[in-house]
């Protein structure tokens, strides 16, 4: 029997070990799932249009002459498709992903039924501004408790992302620069910071230098201080950094910083750590992106979309990208654009992006803020912090905690696979955790820890959650110490076994061929 | 507070875990002065499912619904009818709320999602490989700009006077950090775009030549002899697509000898949304796959030898390579391309190429009646589902005074190049399906007033 008109089929039976076979492949509700251009055909269509007008084409005589090779399906089966695939996946709705430095936390509904609103969704970003003002009061208000929750000067909503956010940053400490004729070329980051950081410096034009970390995780400040000099233009902190832990010496660092004619940045990325707790504008930050996509819990998405605004100093703001919202004397919204901003922001570095920003993650964030308020949020700190630290000390006996000693943790902590047998490591607890029914945490991050574990529950979890989770921890790192070799074959209950990521990046299949077209490459 | 499960009972059995006895113990390497004392001033308290949602709503009904009125607007942002299933698609849990797939075991639906995505774009744009996303096409643009760089070792790009001039602000503001020169220049408000311009400066130092299909004025150009001639002296062809149904009816960027094709994704299940998030396209030849930016699903077998996907290609990117890497992307829009997909798989070759065929009967159909209007003429002489207008009067004021006759109808030159007299009275009109018989008529009637 053809499981679909291709012939396509997961896997011949010969190659299934230890369980029943099926002739379909499927194990009951684990269903496999073809793609797309196996099981549709060009001819299949799941929309219906009213019968097309005669007219003569007017497409400068470059009309299709050739098929696209597009496979379509009918309704059910592109419903059925996807949701077969959703099931392949896990998710924050399904259970504790613990993923360091992302904050997977729930993704409150409320915030898709807003963001769905017609009068946030079906808006065209250039229609006249007396036509937008709700959606212009939405940037402006997010905007207003952006800068009261950071306790700094102006922001930049419009950056697509945390990464994008970064470079925002950097090209207004760039222009601050050039404006007082200072040429600075180097960026100091720690060697701690997510590679976004020194990705980022080398897409602004900056050289890239690594500032060390001392024994107990942080910034070594005099390490810092030695470096600084007259080429140095800004330093990236990460604060809370990825090992979960506190700067202490923030304003002093940001002190000599600034001392030495440099800025600071700061990777925002875990403020979830502090937001309604500490503000990053009294540690003398001068940048730092939000990623409205962790700490004000607009969804992942399996990737994105992000929003990443930048909050800036008083000495950066009149450097930000255009365009911004402003709020005008007599209770109107406008947008600054190129042609205004010549009088109101002269010294804007440019434009980052077409358009205005991710409005639908703006309507997200802010029913998130409004929802939790100053209470609420100062809560989520205090939460996600205790979740953390119980988890740090209810791990400690079982794994290598290397910076348990030094204190608590914020709002994630780290551990190591020292300590397991033989060739164990990280990357086999993470997968036994799979089976366990857990989302890994991340791994190999930060690159200071050896056999890194960053594991960051959030404030949406549980105790019992964590309880269970704990425990399924201890039992796989007890098994790790004892030199249980099974952990090498897990998961053995995912959709899909440990797959050959070698294969992959050797011989690149990047689109679908079909098998004979697959075959004449060969 | 509804998001939040801890009882004050566990959080004391916690902390007695923990052997602090209290949460401000856990805050203890914060120093004192940065620590504020109460909640932070100047926001309200918390509030409940409803108030919220009032106070959103109330703000949401503040905007003129493009669903509302006619509707006439384009220029990078097209409204199309999204089939309903493709929300119910993007708001499954499994889909909304996991991460970029780095356990691949446990992420094969969004990796499966991401492999047909690239196989889509790839065709729809006649490239051989395509990405997982960018941010948007303005993002995306730019980063062709400096892959074109990396791949030929030079750093002049001349861009079309026809693409998107909200994306060349971005290339010009990334361009002075980057040491990139770029030659552009604003429109001629004529049917003819600049190929002759194009061909003329093109010469050895020539890195990438950038056209816009169909342009910013709504001008279809064969790329045929700008291909040639950048390829005759080592330079590469970047198109910019932000309309990608138009590639249901007229010849992909690819076919034409584009080495690089970059586009917005918006137009195809994404939405307007005030303008983000949307979706970068980005597709390229295979021999450049490892200059490009970005995300790559490849597929792989498993321990079991069954198929299966994984991200691949990433010593290109940012958390392995650090400051050598291609970009400093990291997140990008894999739900956007989950709509993308989702629709387009809805639509199949046929669905697409019956979109694109009544969106340019559609076009076709209000250019003649408008240009009909005394004073109002076409300047295309092609055109997909936009096209521009000249009136006998200024553009933007028209534009104001067609929504005090409750008609949204066009992107008006002056807004997109303002101080610019020569377009000052271009009026950019976008045509989809969801334009009914009583819109062009309301349009039409209106825009007669206004223009007399």
């Amino acid at each position: 029997m053809t499981v679909n008109p291709s012939g396509w089929r997961p896997s011949a039976p010969a190659n299934e070990q230890g369980e029943a076979q099926t002739v379909t492949g499927n194990r009951a509700l684990m269903l496999e799932e073809p793609l797309i251009f196996e099981i549709g055909s060009t001819e299949q269509t799941g929309v219906d249009f009213a019968e097309l007008p005669q007219h003569a084409p007017r497409l400068g005589g470059l009309e299709r002459n050739r098929e696209i090779g597009l496979a379509g399906l009918s309704e059910p089966e592109a419903v059925r498709h996807y949701t077969r695939l959703s099931r392949q996946n896990y998710a924050i709705d399904l259970g504790l992903f613990p993923l360091g430095s992302c904050t997977m936390k729930h993704n409150p509904r409320l915030n898709e039924k807003v963001a769905r609103l017609p009068g946030f969704a079906d808006v065209h970003p250039l229609q006249p501004q007396e036509t937008v003002q709700g959606a212009l009061q939405v940037v402006n208000e997010l905007a207003f408790w952006l800068l009261d929750l950071t306790g700094m000067y102006g922001v930049a909503m419009s950056p697509k992302a945390g990464a994008h956010g970064e470079l925002c940053g950097l090209l207004c400490i760039r222009a601050a620069l050039e404006a007082r004729g200072d040429k600075r070329e180097v960026v100091l980051v720690p060697e701690s910071a997510h590679g976004t950081n020194p990705a980022t410096a080398a897409f602004a034009g900056y050289r890239v230098e690594n500032i060390p970390a001392n024994a107990a995780g942080r910034v070594d400040l005099e390490a810092l201080k030695a470096r600084l000099g007259p080429d140095v233009a800004a330093v990236m902190i990460t604060n809370p950094n990825t090992c979960g832990l506190f700067e202490p010496d923030m304003k002093a660092i940001s002190d000599a910083v600034h001392a030495a004619g440099a800025f600071v940045y700061c990777d925002g990325a875990n403020f979830n750590a502090i937001v309604g707790k500490v503000r990053p504008g009294d540690l003398g930050i001068d940048a730092m992106h939000i990623n409205l996509h962790k700490t004000f819990s607009t969804p992942h998405g399996g990737g994105g979309p992000g929003s990443g605004p930048v909050v800036l100093s008083e000495a950066l703001a009149p450097y930000g990208p255009l365009p911004f919202v402003a709020k005008m004397p007599d209770g109107e919204y406008k947008l600054v654009e190129e042609e205004n901003a010549g009088e109101e922001h002269p010294n804007a570095f440019g434009r980052m992006v077409a358009f205005h920003g991710q409005m639908g993650m703006f309507s997200r964030a802010l029913t998130y803020i409004l929802s939790h308020g100053a209470d609420g949020l100062k809560q989520v700190a205090e939460d996600a912090v205790l979740n953390a630290n119980y988890i740090l000390r209810s791990l400690q006996d079982a794994l290598d905690a290397p910076f348990a000693g030094s204190g608590p943790c914020m709002h994630e902590a780290i551990f190591s696979d020292k300590g397991f047998a033989g060739d164990i490591n990280t990357l086999d607890l993470a997968k036994a955790l799979i089976d366990e029914g857990f989302h890994p945490m991340t791994m190999y991050f930060p690159l200071v820890v050896h056999g890194a574990m960053l594991i960051e529950p959030t404030e949406t979890e549980s105790k019992a959650n964590l309880d269970q989770f704990i425990m399924a921890v201890r039992s796989i790192a007890e098994r790790a110490k004892a030199g249980d070799e099974s952990l090498k074959a897990a998961p053995v209950h995912a959709p899909r076994r440990r797959l050959d990521e070698t294969l992959a990046a050797r011989k690149p299949v990047l689109t679908y061929r079909t098998p004979q077209a697959a075959e004449a490459a060969e | 507070m509804r998001y939040l499960p801890l009882s004050d009972a566990d959080r004391s059995d916690m902390l007695r875990v923990i052997g602090a006895g209290s949460i401000d113990e856990l805050f203890r390497d914060v120093p004192q002065e940065a620590r504020l004392k109460g909640p932070i001033h100047g926001l309200p308290m918390h509030a409940s499912e409803m108030a919220v949602e009032r106070h959103m709503a109330a703000l949401s009904r503040k905007n003129m619904i493009a669903g509302d009125v006619p509707f006439f607007l384009g220029c990078g942002a097209y409204r199309h009818h999204v089939p309903a299933s493709v929300d119910h698609i993007i708001q499954r849990g499994e889909f909304l709320t996991s991460y970029t797939p780095y356990q691949p075991e446990i992420a094969q639906g969004t990796l499966q999602m991401m492999f047909e995505f690239q196989t889509q774009v790839a065709r729809l744009f006649g490239c051989e490989v395509a990405n997982a996303s960018m941010y948007d096409g303005s993002t995306a643009m730019w980063e062709a700009i400096l892959m074109a760089h990396r791949i030929t070792r030079r750093n002049r790009t001349i861009v079309s006077s026809g693409v998107h001039p909200h994306y060349v602000s971005v290339a010009k503001t990334m361009a002075k950090f980057s040491a990139d020169a770029l030659e552009t220049t604003i429109p001629e408000l004529g049917p003819q775009s600049d190929v002759e311009r194009l061909l003329a400066k093109i010469d050895d130092q020539t890195s990438a030549v950038v056209v816009q299909y169909p342009d910013i004025l709504g001008r279809i150009t064969d790329l045929t002899p700008i291909a040639e001639a950048a390829h005759a002296v080592g330079a590469l062809l970047i198109a910019v697509v932000t309309e990608p149904v138009a590639l249901g009816l007229v010849r992909s960027p690819g076919e034409m000898g584009a080495d690089i094709v970059v586009g917005e994704g918006q137009s195809i299940g994404v939405g307007l949304q005030f303008g983000g998030p949307y979706v970068g396209l980005f597709a390229c030849r295979e021999k450049h796959v490892r200059q490009m930016p970005g995300r790559l699903a490849g597929e792989t077998v498993d321990a079991e030898g069954k198929r299966g996907f994984v991200l691949t290609l990433s010593t290109r990117e940012q958390h392995i390579r650090r400051e050598k890497a291609t970009s400093n992307i990291c997140t990008s829009s894999v739900l956007c391309a989950l709509a993308f997909t989702a629709h387009l798989t809805l639509l199949g070759e046929r669905g697409l190429r019956q979109l694109a065929s009544l969106n340019h009967a559609r076009a076709c159909e209000v250019a003649d009646r408008l240009s009909a209007i005394p004073g109002v003429d076409l300047v295309n002489d092609s055109f997909f589902n936009e096209f521009t207008l000249k009136l006998p009067v200024e553009a933007r004021p028209a534009v104001h005074a067609l929504v005090e006759r409750g008609v949204l109808g066009g992107v008006s030159l002056g807004r997109l190049y303002p101080g610019a007299e020569a377009l000052q009275n271009g009026l950019v009109v976008a045509v989809t399906e969801t334009v009914s018989d009583e819109d062009i008529d309301s349009l039409e009637g209106a825009l007669k007033e206004v223009v007399q």
